[in-house]
């Protein structure tokens, strides 16, 4: 057997399916059962609260996979990953909007409240098509990737590569929340698209919903997971590796760079249209906020804190900064900043591999090894 | 593109050449890299080049490779395909490999991958994506492994290889793109002196089915090669012909110890 194959065999160890399936049936039985079926009131009930809350995370894990994908194993640092979510997100929108029709505050059947509000007399070109499901669903993963496709063509064939790249792609996402924010743009500027009220006929404000977006969202990141890794350990996988690494041989070896590199951040848009189109109705709003480069940048941090080139570092990432967002935000709102940047500041330090790496060199006995050495050194 | 690999040009000299470089010139910002040099490599020869540091010998490799662009002459190869407006991906997928001066392996794949990578395979991105190892494949790669004596560290990391087996792997590479051509930039560049004596019978033996072209410092390294030296001087060819002709030649004499 070929080190190819036993490092793959590794990879799918029996254990790491072990866990997956474990993690799957907490996610879709168990998390449901203590929301739905045990009574509110008992010590094991799970807020509806908390459901929601979860689901969130699980979209932003599937955003941090999206990032991690040519972050951690092709070398992009994409900072501007915040556009293809916030797509996402408004495409999803979109057809939550239509689906108000004359429940609406100006009971307009046809036009949006904020159209009413401009005086506009029909919906813009492009809201068309937005009223059935699958047209949203296909926009989802379709405008992202679409935009994906045309920016990384004009910037890989240029050789936009490392930090060059950061910067343009940070002014994209800025670009993007600056058009956003205008009345004009015809996506309700400033405030963004609310007041929703159901999808697909189911109402949003039903506890049932949100366990079913929950459970959409589990499954979701379940699939996205598996495409990641079908990508990540083919011989692809190995040439984006080799992308990060070395990237004018790989150019001497004969392959197309510039091609591997849009492929894999196409597909990482469509990922991260698809995250942003699974949170929108689980929080019932997007703004242009999401296209905050600050966000576009914490998204780094998240897939940073859990280790990139893993793909579960980026879900674990997402989990922790999230989570401590959560506490932090409601505990001490004042210093959540300021822990965000130290915790950023630590990982870059001490800790470039991230939760994962740390992980990974306590089992091999590296880290207690370095600790001895330097204890040993500091006594003698 | 495709009409440009197929576009016939006139045969450039009677003998089959693999390169052939005519006229060649480059500048960086006035000064002269290349200096409208000819340099005719036959099919099936080894040659290594020599010369003083700025005689334009690894701009001459880029000329070839696609990296960079001549602002005037033609370069072709096997005699009928114009190098001049291709890419580095193009001129690769013709047959050209090209070893760097600095070792260039991807350190965090391991040996095996490496060569895995290069070997000679469709490189469209779907073909990657799907593709599978089949056994016929191991074997060429374990026998390119076995070529470059890396058999035993084969799942090793290749960044953790010592710098002369990092330029080994890297020359396993370019023969698993199994090239027409091969163009060695500095092959013992940090070798210790065992490591070199290996590294001139590696390239002896790959040089019974291999045009070469070696470019190197190390005299005592290219007499030991056996083969037709050219000096470069100033961006052309100053002298060519057997080593011990060339280092007896005055000018050569000049140009390497006279100022």
């Amino acid at each position: 057997m070929g080190p190819i194959s036993s490092r793959l065999l590794a990879l799918e160890s029996k254990r790491s399916w072990t866990a997956i399936v474990i993690l799957a049936v907490i996610a879709i039985v168990v998390v449901p059962f203590l929301n739905l079926a045990v009574p509110e009131g008992s010590l094991f009930h799970l807020s509806t609260f908390w459901v929601a809350t979860l689901g969130k995370y699980l979209a932003f894990a599937i955003l941090a996979l999206s990032l991690d994908l040519i972050w951690g194993y092709a070398g992009i640092l994409s900072l501007g990953h915040g556009a293809f979510f916030g797509l996402g997100g408004y495409a999803m929108g979109m057809y939550m909007m239509r689906q108000i029709g004359e429940r609406s505050v100006y009971g307009n059947p046809d036009l949006p409240d904020f159209m009413v509000f401009l005086n506009w007399d029909r919906l813009p070109w492009y809201w068309f098509g937005f009223d059935q499901f699958w047209f949203a669903a296909l926009m989802v993963i379709a405008v992202p990737g679409a935009l994906a496709f045309v920016f990384g063509w004009l910037a890989f064939r240029s050789r936009i590569t490392g930090v060059y790249f950061s910067i343009i792609s940070q002014a994209m996402v800025f670009a993007f929340m600056l058009a956003f924010f205008r009345n004009e743009m015809g996506f309700g500027g400033n405030n963004g698209l609310t007041d929703f009220k159901d999808i697909l006929g189911f109402e949003l404000s039903q506890d049932a919903t949100k366990v079913g977006l929950y459970i959409a969202t589990v499954v979701a990141l379940l699939i996205v997971y598996f495409i990641c890794r079908a990508v990540v350990t083919s011989k692809l996988g190995r040439l984006l590796i080799a992308v990060r690494d070395a990237e004018s041989r790989v150019r001497f070896l004969g392959y197309s760079v510039t091609n591997a590199k849009l492929f894999v951040f196409t597909l990482s848009a469509m990922i991260a249209g698809l995250a942003g189109a699974l949170y929108v109705p689980q929080v019932g709003i997007i703004n242009p906020g999401e296209f905050a480069p600050a966000k576009s940048i914490e998204m780094a941090i998240w897939v940073a804190v859990g280790g990139r080139g893993t793909l579960f570092g980026a879900i674990l990432g997402a989990f922790a900064v999230n989570g401590a967002r959560t506490y932090f935000t409601a505990a001490a709102p004042e210093i959540w900043l300021f822990f965000l940047g130290a915790l950023f500041i630590l990982v870059t330090l001490v800790m470039p591999h991230g939760i994962v790496g740390v992980y990974k060199s306590l089992r091999s006995g590296e880290l207690t090894a370095a600790i001895g050495r330097r204890l040993r050194r500091n006594n003698g | 593109m495709a009409d440009m690999l197929t576009q016939p040009e006139p045969k450039a000299a009677a003998e089959p050449s693999i390169l052939y470089l005519e006229g060649v010139s480059v500048s960086f910002d006035g000064f002269k890299a290349l200096n409208s040099l000819n340099l005719i490599i036959r099919r099936g020869e080894m040659r290594a080049i020599i010369g003083p540091n700025g005689a334009g010998k690894t701009t001459m490799m880029d000329v070839v490779t696609g990296k960079t662009r001549p602002d005037a002459g033609r370069v072709l190869f096997a005699d009928d395909v114009n190098l001049t407006h291709l890419d580095e991906t193009e001129i690769a997928n013709l047959g050209i490999g090209r070893k760097f001066q600095k070792p260039t392996v991807f350190e965090s794949l391991t040996v095996f991958e490496n060569i895995y990578l290069a070997q000679k395979t469709k490189r469209s991105i779907t073909e990657t994506l799907f593709a599978r190892i089949r056994g016929e494949q191991l074997t060429r790669i374990e026998a390119t492994l076995e070529t470059i004596r890396l058999s035993e560290r084969r799942a090793d990391l290749a960044g953790d290889l010592s710098h002369g087996q990092k330029q080994w792997l890297e020359i396993g590479m370019l023969l698993a793109q199994e090239p027409d051509l091969m163009l060695l930039d500095e092959p013992v560049a940090g070798m210790s002196d065992a490591e070199t004596e290996q590294t001139v019978a590696l390239l002896m033996e790959i040089a019974k089915d291999h045009s070469l072209v070696v470019v190197e410092h190390d005299m005592e390294f290219v007499r030991n090669l056996e083969c037709t030296v050219s000096v470069l001087h100033e961006g052309s060819v100053l002298a060519e012909g057997p080593m011990d002709a060339v280092q007896s030649d005055p000018r050569v004499i000049e140009v390497y110890l006279g100022r």
